[in-house]
């Protein structure tokens, strides 16, 4: 299935200018652009998931590829004055056509009426600061009143954002015990863990899904593999932190391709949400 | 470990020397107090005026008191409690139930050592996941038990290992927080050092949060911040700077709810005074705290949380 190759650390985020063809970056096939488009963004050589952002998951997730969006308008501030986070967040903007890294709001899965939030990797590299935190926290409180499913799918290389300081770790606390509200209410919440999920995203509502999939070969961890390497003093095995090494240690429950992404989340959300059906 | 002294702490201390001579003799009063004095405007001058990094280096001090410092001093009948019931004992992070000026309560909070031997049995206070199921263990016992729980945070963070991250610490973290958010006791923290971000967050989700003076809690370390920033940590001064994370900025970022002053010259320089300073809070927290019914107190919990962050709506 997947070759080591496919497991190396560094993953270049692909270039989406207008090119026709593509080479996949694990194996090296060059690929049609179109065709890719077509069979989920994934290598058919290699099974290679290359990276893709919140307007694509929106299409292959959701019903009609349909988000009723809220809280699309809040933004951050620069509380810290913290150097360069002003042109970092304009840089961010213009890249992904979002005012944060998060997206939120209303959809239907298999006509299920979930809330459903997904945050981008492009955006600053996925980093939860306050915006990100809150638009968690209002997405769950909303799944809350309305006691449907909340869908949360992370794409969060940096964890809490270092450019809010203090403020951003605090948002671990504010996501973590939103979902704690929706647990004790016995709303489900199902984690779509993508590549990567590190830090205080993965440290907050990232891991507490009461379902948790991963896409194959995503790195998923508190700690990132450079700073442990360092700290070791030696180099990791291939695999380590992938979605595969926690299926291995009990820390997600499914691993698919994003080729079997939704019906995984559909089947799981009918058996929790519809306790008898007629067969 | 007798005597370590920061660059800026040795003038004050070889002043205070020279009145510790002058003690045991006679005739010499006036010169003591004219010292006393000295003393005094030196210790105001530097202390008033320390920048983040000296703070860094405060709260780093090898001579700061820890957790199991400070348990003699705030409570009795202690009984350390240990495991996670599940896979060891962490050292790094220590618990156990006793009693504060008579009330039952509970404690955790990261364990460091004073010398080299302590210091690597403590794995420098960064715990494994074990540490922080650990201490959700004491917590939810605490929440059964109807004991207001005492956290007490000081480590540069949760360990960067390959069996911490086999056995899960983003889970154990990620999985404090989701409880303690809704645990049914008064909980309080005190950052007695360092806060060292998601490791120190994992104990401090609390009805009160207060930090030393001189002690600082960060969403990383400014060796960290220093290498992203500038590729290189030896800029961690310049890097403390920038995220603003002492006492008195995260008071103001409403983070905190309040500052704990320490002993002239820091928490090191007296132990028992630290402990009594930090013990008439808890005694204050407490009394507002044990009146209010779980509920009250969860809804009051997590609104403070919800409420920490900055953010404004664009059109």
């Amino acid at each position: 299935m997947f070759s080591r190759k496919n497991l190396r650390p560094a993953r270049k985020k692909i270039k989406l200018e207008d090119g026709l063809w593509l080479k996949c970056e694990s194996c090296g096939e060059i690929l049609y652009r179109k065709e890719l488009d077509q069979s989920y963004w994934i290598c058919p050589k290699c099974n290679f998931h290359f990276r893709i952002d919140h307007q694509t998951y929106i299409k292959l997730l959701l019903d009609d590829g349909k988000l009723d969006e809220i809280d699309r308008n809040l933004v951050p501030t620069d509380p810290l004055g913290f150097p360069k986070y002003k042109e970092k967040y304009k840089t961010s903007v213009k890249k992904t056509n979002i005012k944060e890294g998060i997206i939120s709001g209303r959809a239907k899965i298999a006509d299920i009426p979930v809330i459903y939030a997904a945050t981008d990797f492009g955006f600053m590299g996925g980093s939860m600061g306050s915006v990100v935190g809150e638009k968690v926290a209002r997405a769950a409180r909303l799944a809350l009143k309305e006691k449907i499913p909340f869908v949360m799918l992370t794409a969060s290389g940096g964890g809490a954002r270092m450019q809010e300081g203090i403020l951003s770790l605090m948002q671990m606390v504010k996501t973590s015990a939103e979902v704690a509200l929706l647990k004790q209410a016995g709303i489900p919440y199902i984690n779509i863990l993508t590549h990567p999920t590190m830090a205080g995203v993965m440290a907050s509502f990232a891991s507490l899904g009461d379902v948790i999939i991963a896409e194959p070969g995503a790195l998923l961890g508190f700690t990132g593999p450079r700073v442990i390497e360092q700290t070791i003093g030696e180099k990791l095995p291939p695999g380590f932190q992938r979605s595969e090494f926690l299926l291995d240690h009990g820390f997600v429950d499914i691993v698919c391709t994003r080729r079997e992404l939704r019906d995984n989340l559909v089947r799981v959300l009918d058996v929790l949400v519809n306790h008898v059906k007629n067969q | 470990m007798a005597e370590y002294y920061l660059d800026f702490e040795k003038p004050i201390v070889e002043l205070e020397k020279r009145i510790d001579e002058l003690h045991g003799l006679e005739g010499v009063s006036d010169e003591i107090g004219k010292l006393e004095r000295q003393v005094d405007r030196l210790r105001k001058k530097v202390y008033s005026r320390l920048s983040r990094w000296q703070i860094v280096q405060l709260a780093r001090h090898p001579r700061r008191p820890y957790t199991l410092d400070l348990v003699p001093y705030l409570f009795t009948e202690f009984t350390e409690l240990h495991g996670d019931r599940g896979y060891a004992d962490d050292s790094a992070l220590v618990t156990g139930i006793g009693r504060f000026r008579g009330r039952s309560v509970a404690i955790a909070g990261h364990q460091k050592g004073h010398d080299t031997k302590e210091r690597t049995k403590r794995n420098f206070g960064m715990p494994h996941p074990e540490g922080y199921r650990k201490a959700l263990r004491i917590y939810n016992m605490a929440g059964r038990f109807k004991l207001p729980v005492i956290n007490f945070v000081d480590t540069p963070g949760a360990y960067p290992g390959v069996g911490a991250e086999e056995r899960g610490q983003s889970e154990a973290i990620a999985r404090n927080l989701q409880e303690m958010s809704v645990l049914r006791t008064p909980i309080i923290v005190i950052v007695t050092g360092e806060g060292g971000s998601g490791g120190a967050l994992a104990i401090a989700v609390g009805d009160r949060i207060y930090m030393l003076e001189y002690s600082f809690y960060s969403v990383i370390s400014p060796e960290g911040c220093a290498s992203i920033l500038w590729r290189d940590s030896t800029k961690a001064p310049m890097a403390a700077e920038a995220l603003k994370f002492t006492s008195r900025d995260n008071l103001v970022h409403g983070v905190i709810d309040d500052i704990i002053e320490e002993p002239a010259g820091g928490a090191h320089r007296d132990w028992a005074l630290t402990a009594k300073l930090i013990g008439d809070k808890i005694s204050e927290a407490l009394a507002e705290l044990e009146k209010l019914p779980a509920d009250e107190l969860i809804a009051r919990r997590i609104g403070k949380f919800r409420a920490m962050g900055k953010y404004k709506n664009s059109s």
